[in-house]
């Protein structure tokens, strides 16, 4: 057992290894997510100003930012697998468990990069302040982990049906919303609030979230995949 | 057409496992349930007193409430179906959860719909985001989507496996806007009114109007499934035959 435990955490190492390579060679995702959520952003900022916008809404747009430039580029770590028909034999190398694994964590790396880019320059652009940052770091890491699961779980299901790109925002969003609304709480907290206690009860739905979200998505990857 | 009405035939002698012969006991419970549905109306404009603070606005929570819960209800059902099509393979689960979830959005609709007429007359607009309106939104949207991946994926079995993936995913989020997010961020809904304190703070009266419905509505949304689910069965056979 443990050494099946191990094996499937070796997995997931080399196939995000793997993935990132193939990404670095083509830079797809990263340019795709990145570009969007810079023209969004460039599109909210012009469209509002700096100073008008009250924090409430700061707050809303960034999620609203994050989420559709998710949407715009976590779907193509399975689609990719399918249009280059490199599926099978990633089947025949790798468990599932630890395929999704590996999967999950390039998608939750992807997001990183995007927020350490994408939040300081929103931060700049917005004029946009927050009092408990390490309140709002919490809420940003823990929000990443919910979206990157649940997407790559969505990203699993539509590679294998036609009409993907419509589909994959169209079956992510009902599943994502509790982690945007509870993100967007938790950031409107940590513009006014320093201490933790005030933002105990997202941060506890957003980790909870994440442990439900991920196990159901292992359980039920074996099904998707081996379709 | 003769031809499919010659098996027809044959299939109705060696019918085993489907049941399409309407019986007496199924002609009682059909009249009973209208009966029941009917004094459940009467009941819920005449004869069940208003609560206090709704006034006549009390009378649409007999209709309102079952409806959302038969929404839920379909949902779950669905869910089960899908498990049950995961283990199993046989396709024809996951025909009844499509049927469930047919019902189901059928049931989201008419919940949205009387839930926003309710908000009109008791709180000014039509829609402004309670935690509840969210909740049933987002079964509408999970509804929807369940339905668009359906129809993006031609091959039968693919089809089934997908969705209900998909449909069971969508149930364990859904806890999260259904039950949280209700009881994280405030809400404008009459249950804090009606149901303090988890204690069902109502008349007696009302509490018998209420139950009765919330029981005739169940029962008509079976009925309604069972025959969906007879459907599904003869479906399935008549394309057997084909083969």
């Amino acid at each position: 057992m443990e050494i099946f435990r191990l094996k499937l955490l070796h997995d997931a190492w080399l196939i995000f290894q793997k993935d990132i390579r193939q990404e670095f060679k083509t830079r797809y995702s990263l340019n795709a997510i990145f570009l969007f959520a810079l023209v969004t952003l460039v599109a909210v900022s012009f469209s509002i100003g700096t100073f008008t916008a009250s924090a409430d809404i700061k707050s809303a747009l960034l999620w609203i930012i994050i989420f559709f430039s998710a949407m715009s580029g976590l779907s193509h770590i399975f689609v990719r697998e399918e249009e280059k028909h490199t599926a099978d034999t990633l089947k025949l190398v790798a468990q599932p468990t630890g395929i999704f694994l590996g999967k999950f964590l390039f998608n939750l790396f992807l997001l990183f990069v995007l927020e350490l880019i994408i939040v300081p320059l929103y931060f700049a652009v917005m004029n946009f302040e927050v009092s408990g940052v390490a309140v709002f770091i919490s809420v940003l890491l823990l929000g990443s982990l919910g979206l990157s699961a649940g997407a790559t779980m969505t990203a699993a299901i539509i590679s294998k049906a036609s009409a993907k790109g419509a589909l994959f925002a169209v079956l992510s969003f009902p599943i994502l919303l509790p982690v945007i609304v509870a993100g967007i709480n938790g950031t409107k907290i940590a513009v006014k609030q320093v201490a933790f206690a005030e933002a105990g009860s997202e941060l506890q739905m957003l980790f909870a979230y994440s442990v439900v979200v991920i196990t159901a998505a292992i359980l039920l990857f074996d099904f998707v995949w081996n379709e | 057409m003769l031809d499919v009405e010659s098996k027809l035939v044959g299939y109705n002698k060696k019918s085993e496992n489907v049941e399409i012969q309407e019986t007496l006991m199924n002609k009682i419970w059909q009249f009973g349930l209208l009966i029941w549905l009917f004094l459940v109306s009467l009941a819920a404009f005449l004869w069940a007193p208003l609560a206090e603070g709704l006034g006549e606005y009390t009378r649409i929570l007999y209709f309102h409430v079952p409806v959302a819960w038969v929404t839920v209800l379909a949902f779950l059902i669905g869910a089960v179906y899908s498990i049950s099509y995961l283990k199993t393979r046989r396709i024809i689960y996951d025909q009844i959860a499509e049927s469930a979830g047919q019902l189901g959005l059928l049931y989201c609709v008419l919940a949205t719909v009387t839930g926003s007429i309710w908000a009109k007359v008791s709180w000014g607009s039509f829609w402004n985001w309670d935690p509840r309106e969210t909740s049933i939104f987002i079964l509408l949207l999970i509804y929807a989507a369940y339905f668009a991946l359906r129809s993006a994926i031609e091959e039968e079995e693919r089809k089934a496996v997908l969705s209900s993936v998909y449909s069971i995913f969508a149930f364990v989020s859904v806890p999260f806007f259904v039950f949280i997010v209700p009881r994280i961020y405030s809400s404008l809904h009459p249950d804090p009114l009606i149901n303090t304190q988890t204690k069902i703070n109502m008349d007696g009266k009302m509490l018998t109007t209420f139950l009765s419905s919330l029981f005739g509505f169940t029962v008509l949304f079976f009925w309604i499934f069972k025959r969906k689910i007879d459907l599904v069965k003869i479906k399935l056979d008549l394309r057997k035959m084909e083969n």
